[in-house]
Parts: C-alpha cells; structure tokens; sequence
C-alpha cells in the first residue's frame, strides 16, 4: 500500500530524444519534471506537437519507434522504469500501470473477440484464472454502463459501436487493477452526446476504484471536468501547471490565455444588410434528397437526406451542426453536385442548378466552391503551393503568365502567407499552413459562396480560431457568404448566423446561431446544445439530461 | 440468420468467379494455340504428302470445322475428362500427362513442404526483430536469392554437390529410389534449387506484411498490455497478415508447377513443363492445350485458397 503522503509517480528532468526521417536528432521533451500523487487525476493538455502523449507513454517507459529517453528519471511507485529492462518493463504494464488509446476503433485487434482482449492482460500476467477475469470483466462492462454486458464480450470491435469501444478500452485497462491509468485523448473522435456517457463512466470507475489517472487532452473544457490539477505543455516543455480551478480562473502563461480564448469563442456579428436590394438567397435548397447505392425506381438503396430546406441569405452563413451520420457532409456533397441529388432543388442566385456537378456551367461552378475538412488529402502533394493555386485561376479566368503569378501572390497574401511559400510542397507547411492553402484554392475561383465541410476540425483550438478569424475578414472584404458544417458547436456558434441541426438526414430545426441553447425546441437540438462540455469545473456532475431521451437519439 | 450466410456467399462467388475466369482461360488458351504457324496435317505427312492425302486427313481429324465448334467439343472433352489424343503419338492425352503430372506434383509438393515453413519461419523472425542484424543478413540474403537466375543456381548445384562432391545424383530421374535414402538424394538438388527461387519472394512479402501489421495501433496496444514480442507478433499480428501473406505464397508456389521447365531440364525430371516445351517442338496441339490449362488450373487453385484463406480469416466477413 502505498503511502498517500508519497506520490506514485516522480517525473524528474525527463528528456526525451527523437530521429527525424532525414536522420537528424531533436529533442521533443525538454527537461518535464512533475508529480501525481495517489487518487489524483493529472491533465496533461496541449496542442498537437506538444508532447503531451509522448510523456504519458514514458510514464510506462514506453516509446515510440524513432524516440528514446535521452535524460531523467520516470519514478513510478518507488521503481525506476528508465533504469528498467523491456521484460522488467513488460511486468509493471497492465498491472501497475495501463492506458486508454486515442481511437478505441484502431486500439482493438479486429480479428480476436472484445472479451479475448479484455482479459488478455490476466492471461499475460497470470493474475487469475480465466472465468474470474472473465466475471471481472463483465462487472467493468457493467460499471461502465455497457448495454448487455453479459454477451457483449462475445462481439468483434467492428460490431459494438465507437462510444462502445472507448468505454471497452477503460474496462481492458482496469481489468489488472493498475495503480495508474493514463487516458490518452479516450474521448477526442467521440460524439458530444457519447462523449458524455464515457467521461462519466470514466469518472466512477475512477474514483470508486481510487486509482490515479492521466489525462492527456486538447480540450480545457473535458479536462475541467475530470481533472484535479492541469499542466499545460506547448513545444515539449511546462509552460504552467496548477490546481483546475486556478488554471481556469487565474490563469497567467498567455498560451493558456489563448487556450481558454479558444474554448468561448466572441459571438458571430452579424453583418446589416439593411439597406441593400433585396435580391434572391444565395443558395436555397428545396425538398432536396440523396442517397447512395444503386438506383431503383429513381430512388438510391442508402436514402441519406430526406426532405432538406433552406435559404442563405447573400452575406450571411449557415451553419448545420450534427454528429457523425447525421448527413451534414452529404448534404455539401448534394449542394455542390458531387453526389447528385434523386429528388428536389438547389438554387443558386435565384436559378435552379443541374443537380449533376459535371452538367453545371463554368460560371456556376466558379460562384460555389468547396473547402475540404483535410487539406493533407484534398491537396495534391507533388505539386507546389503555386500551382495549386494557378490552376483554378487558369481554369476559371484563363490567367496565365506575369498575371497569374501576381494574382497567386495577392491570394496567398489574402489568408496571411508569405509569397515565399509557393515555392513549397504540401508536406513541408504546418497544418493550420495547409488549411489557409486550401482556402485559398476556393478564394482563386472569386467565389461568393464557399461550402466549407469541417475546415477546422482537424486543427488545434489556437490555430482553428485563426482560421475562423480569416474567414470572417474575408466575408467583409470579399463580401462571400459561407456554409458552415461543423460538428463543433462553438466553433457555428462563431462564425455563423443561422444553424440547421441535422440528425439522421433530416433538418430537425433552424435556429439562429447567438440564441440556439435559449430558443432550441426540438428535443434533439436541446441534448446536443446541453451535451458541449463547458469550461466550468461542475459541469459534468450537474448536467440534468433525460436518460431517456439520451437513450433515443445517441445510438448506444 | 442472414449475417450468417454472409461467408458462404462470399466463398461461393469467390468460387463462382473462378469457374467463369477458367472458361475465359480455356478460350484463351484454345485461340492461340490455334494461332500457332503451321499446319497439322502438312506436318504430318510429311514432306511428300499430296494434297488430296492432307486434305483427306484434315477432315478425318476433323480440322475444317469452324474453330468455335472444334473449341465446343475440346472444352466438353475438358470437362469429362477426355483431353484428347495426341497427334504425334496417337496415344491418349491423358496417358501422356497422367504420369508426368504425378512427378510435378510430387517434386511441388516435396518443395512445398520445404519451402512454405522455411519462408514463414524466416519471414516471421525477421519481421519480429527488424532493423537487427539478423533481419538485415536475411533481407541480404533473399536478395541475392532473386537476383541469381535458377539455371545458375543449379548448375552450381550440379556442379558442387554430384561433380565434386559427389554426394548427390546428377540426373534425378532414373537414379535408384528404392530406398528412402536414396529418394531424399535424388530430390535434394531440385527440391534445394526450387526452394531457392519460391522462398525468396515469401519471405519478403511476409516479412513486408507481418511489418505492416506490426506497426498498427493494435499491436502497440498489446505492447502496453505487457505483451512480450512473440505474443505481439503471433497472437495480435500475423492473424491480420494472413490474407496478404497467403496470396504472395500463392502467386510464388504456382510457379511450381508451370515455371520449372529450368530446373527440369537440368536435372532431366520427366515434369509436365518438359513435356509441354516437347510438345511444342512437335506441334502436338491437344497436348499443348491440355498441358497450359493444366498450369492455368494449378495456378487458379492457388489464387482461389488463397482469396478464401483472406475471406476466412477476417471476421469481418466471416460473420
């Protein structure tokens, strides 16, 4: 039994060592020293690049391929695990100490049952016989709020859903009874409504199980919920470390500043257009439907949209929230004709559209253009940042030349980058560099609306409210309309006037974006509004949600 | 009920697709050889044969026909297993391969047995320990297996183990086999060279296989679990490399029984590929017709196992 006055793990001076692909040695950890004392729960929170996983794997003196412990010491219950050979090592893993993966979906071995994962760890370690695991497991799958958890062992990780197998990896890694559990962004690819469910299973087991935990997250606001105290990481070294509430409150590095900036974002103005001829929406959709599949009596297997109109208002942007499947990136799909819709209309300026991309005039296609939610893949990576964007200046305005080139500076000078940078490759820009790129490929057609398909969502916090910042600057300048779809209600919440929220392919509501938690009606919109993390401490513990109507609408 | 016959239906068009590929084959494999110069009946003869005798011949064999009936009747004969009669010999096609295709299989078989551990086995260990030593003389070693020609290798065969050494037999066939001694002697040197060409490939692929899995979030879960390597790689891995590594074991060992027409003639195995290249000096179109469909059907029995070995060992489409 430990003593409570000792802290179980002692981080001191780690330094930690990484090969680049070109042979160069870096240092990615730079001397991180800190403490978790028994039962308590340590955030580990930073951007992308920080190195917040990195020292939560030290923690079970594990590396990845490439890095090494180059300096310090890892103390985990009074036992060095730097000093320690890999079967000493293997030992201490799972029984002493155990993790909870990112993606839950790529964690679990997709060719071997749930249960044979679960108490792999009892089988590795010899803890105990197979059927006391096995009942073991079962009281976890309990305790964690799994549906059946009798038989759900018997399943294969593709048959159980994401929230699921997030809270199956919790299970697996309490089944040894570790001392200290690192969680390392468990609920980071989850659904808000799920992300509830698992950070409050997470929080029982925890504490009635009195292990100490890490907390390794981008988010402030679910680390404020589960976290007894936050370090704050940027660039492999400390920047600030206190108690939960005194981060939130009296927070004094400005990357935390920033940090929690990001998290409450300044409300959207919306821009008058009092004042200006009343001409047709922008974009209008009616009764529109698509679906995938093959087609039978001019109706798709798959019917994804059913039933979707909506009018945007030139100068204003439209915001569609929804969770993963609700068919909010479908309907950019059907909007921009890339999947051509069975039944309805899009509108554009007042004139109907073909609903098949490639029998749209030139003209249209320039006026609507789409923005990619990965800029890695919708960027061609043999090709240089100029020509990238030469090409729909060619394509739509036949420049070429001395005035090509000027028009490529003038767009990369409009997202706020140096001229110097066409000259680079996709791969050599970070990625908030790639997402500017991107936007300016859509800004090189001189588009009046821009569809942009969750542009933020694959960035950190700080950089994604940059993005958001260009494109509002843009809308004043370049008087552009935007369709938002995000599943991140902060982030519509900041750039966007109206918001439709989608869920199963239909718009169960319109709301407008500064007023959606007060005037939300429908009983979906108001368990999604509730379901935001907010950056207060006790948000979790005194959220009041329907169990059933939680039950209804997040698909368990 | 219906998820459970979702794996029967996909073996079942898996196999469906390989009886359609094997009618294209056959057509295929009838249409060029039809192509091939020169005329039977003339050839024959011989050189003093007058037309009316060749022509006479030519009907008797039934060679005006149009082509497509005459490919009816062979692929009906394919199917009941009358392949024909030589045109050389006059004896039954069938006899003529019967024996012959026994000693491919036999000498397929025996390098099987050799080669397909020793390739996993190598394949594996390199994987499990890569970037090491071994895995690099390994990684050496195939190469330099690939790019040696097969004739190299067995001539320097021939050369050490029966001309120097004189271990071995030279000529496997007809060597006394009455004993199992004598048998494992007079395989050795095919079987050796034989391996040498097929394993090379296996292992790299597996090898380049198992690493992929390696390197998934999965296997380094099972890694934080304290999972030692063999567990990681053989319990958590290979299983997800099974479908990979068994095509590339395929496409490897098909070549056994086609592609060894080297490795027979040096060693003078009466095989079906020497058999075949004699039936093209010859013209013996029935016999070359039943020998390439010989090697198109070992080769898609190869491929098909292992397209199921892949649908059988996912559970994503075994459930």
């Amino acid at each position: 039994m430990p003593d409570a006055s000792q802290p179980l793990v002692t981080v001191r001076d780690l330094h930690i060592g990484a090969v680049t692909d070109s042979g160069r040695q870096v240092e990615i950890i730079k001397g991180v020293s800190f403490d978790i004392r028994p039962g308590e729960f340590v955030a580990l929170i930073g951007e992308s690049g920080s190195g917040k996983t990195t020292i939560a794997l030290s923690l079970m003196g594990y590396c990845r391929p490439g890095c090494s412990i180059a300096g310090g010491t890892v103390t985990l219950d009074g036992r060095d695990v730097t000093a320690m050979s890999e079967a000493d090592r293997a030992e201490l893993r799972g029984t002493e100490v155990s993790y909870v993966p990112q993606s839950a979906a790529a964690a679990f071995n997709p060719s071997k049952r749930i249960m044979d994962q679960v108490v792999e760890i009892t089988g590795i370690h010899r803890l105990m016989p197979r059927a006391e695991a096995e009942a073991k497991a079962v009281s976890l799958f309990r305790a964690l709020a799994l549906p059946q958890p009798e038989t759900i062992g018997r399943r294969y990780p593709h048959q159980v859903s994401g929230g699921q197998l997030q809270r199956l990896a919790a299970a697996m890694a309490l089944i040894g009874g570790p001392k200290l559990v690192i969680f390392d962004e468990p609920t980071t690819a989850l659904d808000v409504t799920t992300q509830i469910e698992v950070l409050r299973a997470f929080k029982a087991v925890v504490q009635k199980g009195g292990v100490s935990g890490v907390y390794v997250s981008h988010d402030l606001a679910v680390v404020a919920q589960i976290a007894d105290r936050i370090i704050v990481l940027k660039g492999g070294e400390i920047q600030e470390e206190n108690t939960t509430p005194k981060i939130l409150t009296e927070a004094r590095h400005p990357y935390t500043r920033a940090l929690l900036a990001a998290v409450d974002p300044v409300p959207h103005q919306p821009r008058s257009i009092a004042g200006l001829q009343p001409r047709p929406p922008i974009l209008e959709a009616i009764d529109l439907h698509a679906g995938y599949g093959t087609f039978q009596n001019g109706e798709p297997a798959v019917k994804v949209l059913k039933n979707i109109n909506f009018r945007l208002e030139r100068g204003r942007n439209l915001g569609v929230i929804g969770e993963s499947g609700s068919g909010k990136s479908t309907l950019a799909r059907a909007v921009s004709g890339i999947l051509p819709p069975y039944r309805g209309a899009v509108l554009l300026d007042g004139h109907e559209l073909d609903g098949d991309l490639k029998e749209r005039r030139k003209e249209d296609l320039r006026r609507m253009q789409i923005v990619f939610q990965l800029a890695d893949t919708a960027l061609n990576p043999a090709q240089t940042v100029g020509s990238i964007l030469a090409r729909p200046l060619k394509f739509y305005h036949g420049l070429r030349g001395a005035a090509r080139d000027a028009r490529v500076d003038a767009l990369l000078d409009m997202v706020h980058l140096p001229a110097a940078l066409k000259y680079r490759l996709p791969r050599e820009l970070s990625g908030g560099q790639k997402q500017r790129v991107n936007l300016a490929r859509a800004l090189a057609a001189e588009p009046e609306l821009i569809l942009c398909d969750e542009i933020t969502s694959a960035l950190d916090t700080v950089v994604a409210a940059a993005i958001l910042k260009l494109l509002e600057e843009l809308q004043s300048e370049l008087n552009l309309s935007y369709m938002f779809i995000s599943h991140d209600l902060s982030t519509v919440e900041a750039i966007c006037d109206d918001v439709l929220v989608m869920y199963k392919g239909e718009v169960v509501e319109e709301l407008p974006a500064a007023r959606m938690s007060a005037e939300a009606a429908h009983p979906y919109s108001k368990l999604l509004i509730s379901s935001v993390p907010q950056i207060d401490p006790g948000w979790l513990d005194s959220l009041d949600q329907d169990p059933e109507l939680l039950a209804a609408f997040s698909r368990r | 009920m219906q998820a459970s016959l979702i794996p029967y239906i996909l073996v079942a068009r898996r196999l469906g697709i390989a009886l359609i590929t094997l009618i294209i084959v056959s057509f295929a494999v009838f249409f060029a050889t039809d192509l091939l110069p020169g005329d039977v009946a003339e050839i024959l003869m011989g050189q003093a044969a007058t037309p009316e005798a060749v022509a006479g011949l030519r009907e008797a064999m039934g060679l005006n026909q149009p082509a497509f009936l005459r490919f009816l009747g062979w692929l009906g004969g394919l199917f009941t297993g009358d392949l024909g009669t030589s045109y050389v010999n006059q004896m039954p096609v069938a006899d003529l391969i019967g024996g012959r295709l026994a000693n491919s299989l036999k000498l397929a078989g025996v390098t099987t047995a050799v080669s397909v551990p020793l390739a996993l086995f190598l394949g594996i260990t390199a994987a499990m320990w890569r970037g090491s030593a071994y895995d690099r003389m390994v990684t050496a070693l195939t190469i330099t297996v690939i790019s040696v020609p097969e004739f190299m290798v067995a001539t320097l065969a021939v050369l050490i183990f029966a001309v120097w050494l004189k271990w071995l037999p030279a000529l496997s066939f007809g060597a006394e086999v009455g004993t199992f001694w004598a048998l494992l002697k007079a395989y050795t040197m095919p079987v050796i060279t034989l391996t040498f060409v097929v394993s090379a490939q296996m292992i790299r692929m597996t090898r380049a296989a198992l690493i992929e899995t390696i390197d998934t979030p999965y296997v380094e879960m099972a890694r934080l679990k304290g999972a030692g390597r063999i567990r990681q790689v053989l319990r958590h891995a290979l299983p997800n490399a099974l479908g990979p590594i068994a095509n590339a074991m395929a496409l490897s060992l098909s070549y056994l029984v086609g592609g060894v027409i080297i490795v027979e003639t040096i060693f003078n195995y009466p095989g079906v590929a020497k058999l075949m290249v004699d039936a093209v000096a010859t013209r013996d179109l029935p016999l070359i017709q039943s020998c390439a469909m010989i090697f198109c059907v070992s080769y898609l029995t190869l491929i098909t196992l292992a397209d199921l070995v892949a649908i059988l060992s996912n559970p994503r489409l075994r459930r």
